[in-house]
């Protein structure tokens, strides 16, 4: 019933399923290789969950060689591949076809080198993101990025789809985190790209590997840059009439140069699941909530907090409160972690991820309450207001016939309507199969053809997550490059 | 073949993808430049004809609440500067400005700041040119016009040309427009210095400064004069308490001076920015990208030999030398010592001749190298966009003669 198309599974890889799958014990060894459809049925989805089917078979290789086998014996038997890491993506960049491998990284969990000196750790690219940030702490590090999916997600996949979180604005996203890779191309070769050392000898490599959503190679080492932790961080919040309002503040306050490490925004419907669900304490009469969450030593947190309250002064806040405890400040993240659970209660619901120019806050948000209104579904906004990345979420019922479709069609137009604005289609989640069939609203003929330029270079047959991030018409001609056996 | 002579200045995108189209079908290898600061970095190009955009200037968009600058590629730096600093923002990575080293007057472009990719001492807080770049227009070599990114911070929509467009030297595309995210500039900012300290004392206690929860936004050692510094910026209290306490974490290291003065401040992160140091020595110049513990180590194996003198910035990870301009410039020792510890070394100030039979940029491992190439192909399948810049051949060239 879901309405993005996938190509049809090559009958012919199918038909020789007990060839590949034996070519595939002998790469990887036989513990390393799944292929019953009771164990597979576990690989078909990510979460964007909508979309499954489960993989001729699944790879989980317990080193770089072993998956430089595995990818090497795909290419010679002109396999398709599915590179997986938690299988946390929103967008279906882990969805399987019939007739691919996954391979997933998940075996490939540990720490390789931890150098505070120089400020970095070399890890498995399948160590979970917030296990990365774990393995640090004793010493008073962290690993920046910080996806919601933290618990949950691996540093391959953060790799893959350039992951942000809410403390972007002032940490950057995966790519101004990352140092170096080891990459595992289609052929088998094992690259070491970037390292402990800062920037590149020739072209950015690191740069257009990081969020190529798997479709260059598969990633199994990590260098990653590590920051001391701060002294402490308080979070404010700040209630007000509209939007508007609220929009303006946090603009005022950005150029009152004032760099706070997070500035999220809720709207009201958000404010009240929120309050419902988690009980954080936040105020039910305002139209608009912002949390400001600034860092470093009491007597600094005190001097940025009073140059944000004069900025917010200005505006009228109805409410506005400092967290006075630790435990206050965990119940204020709390709430606004807690957002997709609190939704998840009421309603199935569909998340965005565009992003605007901040100055288009206030028109974006409006004109979203009319679409709402049109699609007879419900929005509600959680969002990282410093960086312009939204996440409406619509709510609509999954057993409602015509319901889903409804809420793709009002996701797509919140997404042109990003793009109409001087903004674009995804913030931090990435393309996958989502958005794919979008990027001609962002991007013309000539730009797609010069991204995938790229991948014709990394992936000449491109066999590796093929149907992703490009609508299925313009990469039609080089995908079927795969089925005539001939490359660029 | 002569260095071009005739330099075309397109007025527009239209203009200058015609003028490359053109070339790619005659074959006309082509030097890009912007104003010319940086036309000596890189390997000298075999062009019979440049191009420049430095007709193309103009700021055609900022929203300061948005911390978002665009503006065409011939735009100078300095006029960036000025409206950023007219709202008080500024660019995070601190763009240099080679002219004096390179021996020019040039006043940079943004274009040729992203086109070569060389960021100042911020590069360590706030990351490199690249980071703070959030989109592209440019024309390939084929003449057409291409945009990737956008003027969003947060942007993963398709892949991230705009990484691989920074830094490559109008190699894959003459870059047309550039949008960035900017910061707000720091009210005040104090450096604190010690002095008399040898290499691996200072890189040690700079990274004592740089692993402390006091935000360092520049590391740098002098090691000629020994001298060392750490900088912070920020508000005025925030600025006076991490001195404070970062003087009590180097104690160890001997006793801090703290300097608060702005116009001094300016003065001193510049000189670092564009080593300064080394404008007025006779030598060649090399800008060496390690991790930082192992610089003093690589240097003083240098010292030896070639090395005159050295300055570390990004807390080791970078090192400018000066040696003498002989022989290859001591290229195959720094390359061995650099490689030995995964990094890699340019080589930023020598003659035409020198650079040429030297090569600039440290040769990539053979499977990487093998991909540079194949973009390169690419993006300019005849071979026209500066040709020789980065070490490729120039098939353009080679038909012809």
């Amino acid at each position: 019933m879901a309405h993005v198309l996938m190509p049809e599974p090559d009958k012919r890889i199918i038909a020789r399923r007990v060839e590949i799958i034996s070519a595939l014990e002998d790469a990887a060894g036989e513990g390393n290789v799944i292929h019953d459809p009771a164990e597979t049925i576990a690989y078909e989805c990510d979460a964007l969950a909508a979309y499954h089917c489960p993989p001729l078979a699944v790879v989980l290789p317990r080193s770089t060689q072993e998956v430089a086998a595995v990818l090497k014996t795909c290419l010679r038997l002109g396999v398709p591949v599915v590179p997986r890491g938690s299988g946390t993506s929103l967008a279906g960049g882990a969805l399987p076809t019939a007739d691919s491998v996954v391979i997933g990284v998940s075996r490939l969990n540990q720490v390789l080198e931890t150098d505070f000196p120089n400020r970095f750790i070399r890890v498995q690219s399948g160590m979970t993101n917030l296990s990365v940030s774990q393995s640090v702490e004793a010493e008073g590090f962290f690993y920046a990025p910080d996806p919601s999916s933290q618990l949950a997600c691996a540093i391959a996949g953060n790799i893959a789809m350039n992951s942000g979180g809410a403390h972007c604005l002032k940490y950057g996203v995966t790519t101004n985190n990352l140092m170096g890779v080891t990459l595992v191309t289609m052929d088998g070769e094992i690259i070491e790209i970037g390292g402990p050392h800062c920037d590149p000898a020739g072209y950015d490599l690191l740069g257009v590997i990081c969020g190529s959503e798997g479709q260059f190679g598969i990633v199994t080492e990590a260098v990653l840059r590590i920051l001391r932790k701060p002294e402490g961080a308080r979070p404010i919040l700040m209630g007000f009439d509209s939007n508007e309002v609220a929009g303006a503040c946090v603009a005022d306050i950005i150029k009152a140069g004032v760099l706070p490490v997070a500035m999220e925004f809720m709207d009201k419907p958000a404010i009240i699941a929120c309050e419902n669900f988690a009980h954080a304490g936040y105020p039910t009469d305002v139209e608009a909530l912002l949390i400001v969450e600034v860092e470093g030593s009491q007597e600094e947190i005190a001097e940025q907090l009073a140059h944000i309250r004069k900025v917010a002064e200005r505006h009228a806040p109805k409410v506005m409160r400092e967290s006075e405890s630790a435990m206050q400040s965990d119940l204020i993240w709390k709430g606004r972690k807690a957002a997709f659970g609190a939704m998840g209660q009421m309603a199935d619901y569909m998340c965005m991820d565009g992003t605007i120019p901040t100055s288009q806050l206030p028109f974006v948000l409006k004109r979203m309450q009319e679409m709402s209104k049109e699609y007879g579904l419900g929005v509600a906004n959680v969002f990282h207001a410093g960086d312009g990345n939204l996440h409406p979420l619509i709510l609509y019922n999954a057993n409602k016939p015509g319901d889903q479709e409804k809420c793709e069609a009002f996701g797509s137009d919140i997404l042109k309507l990003c793009v109409e604005v001087g903004g674009c289609l995804t913030g931090e989640h990435g393309v996958g199969i989502e958005k794919r069939d979008l990027m001609t609203v962002q991007y013309n003929e000539e730009d797609l053809e010069a991204q995938m330029r790229v991948k014709d270079v990394f992936d000449p047959h491109w066999l590796l997550n093929p149907a992703k991030v490009f609508p299925m018409a313009v990469s039609h001609s080089r995908r079927l490059r795969n089925q005539q056996g001939e490359a660029a | 073949m002569a260095k071009s002579s005739k330099i075309l200045a397109p007025r527009n995108e239209e203009e200058l993808a015609g003028i490359v189209a053109k070339a790619m079908r005659e074959r006309t290898p082509l030097e890009i430049s912007g104003a010319g600061s940086r036309r000596g970095y890189g390997n000298p190009v075999q062009s019979v004809l440049g191009v420049s955009t430095s007709a193309m200037t103009g700021i055609t968009l900022y929203e300061p609440a948005a911390l978002t600058i665009v503006a065409r590629a011939g735009t100078p730096l300095d006029a960036i500067r000025d409206a950023l600093a007219a709202e008080g923002q500024h660019l995070p990575f601190e763009p240099a400005d080679l002219s004096a080293l390179l021996g020019n007057k040039s006043r940079p472009t943004i274009g040729g700041t992203v086109a070569t990719g060389i960021s100042g001492p911020r590069r360590i807080q706030a990351g490199a040119v690249r980071d703070s770049l959030i989109g592209v227009r440019f024309v390939d070599g084929t003449g057409a016009v291409i945009k990737n990114g956008g003027r969003v911070m947060k942007n993963v929509t398709g892949y991230d040309l705009v990484k691989m467009m920074c830094g490559s030297n109008g190699t894959l595309g003459v870059l047309t427009e550039l949008s960035f995210k900017v910061l707000p500039r720091p009210r005040m900012t104090a450096t604190l210095s010690l002095d008399g300290l040898d290499d691996d004392k200072a890189i040690a206690a700079l990274a004592a400064a740089l692993g402390s929860p006091f935000d360092i936004t520049g590391a740098a050692h002098v090691s000629g004069t020994a001298s060392t510094f750490v900088r912070i910026e920020g508000f005025g209290e925030s600025v006076a308490y991490r001195a404070g306490q970062l003087s009590q974490l180097l104690a160890p290291f001997g006793k801090c001076r703290i300097n608060d003065d702005g116009k001094a401040n300016t003065l001193l992160w510049q000189d670092i920015r564009d080593c300064t140091a080394f404008a007025d020595k006779p030598g060649a110049v090399w800008r060496l990208s390690v991790k930082p513990s192992d610089a003093p180590r690589i240097v003083a194996g240098l010292r030896t030999g070639p090395a005159m003198d050295a300055v570390y910035d990004w807390g080791g990870g970078l090192v400018w030398l000066l040696v003498p301009e002989e022989g290859d410039c001591a290229a195959a020792m720094i390359r061995k010592a650099v490689a030995a510890s995964g990094g890699h070394a340019t080589l930023v100030r020598a003659g035409d001749a020198n650079r040429a039979s030297t090569g600039v940029f440290q040769p990539e491992p053979a499977p990487v190298a093998a991909i540079s190439a194949a973009l390169r192909a690419k993006y300019d399948p005849a071979g026209i966009l500066n040709p020789g810049r980065m070490g490729f051949e120039a098939p353009a060239i080679r038909k012809a003669g």
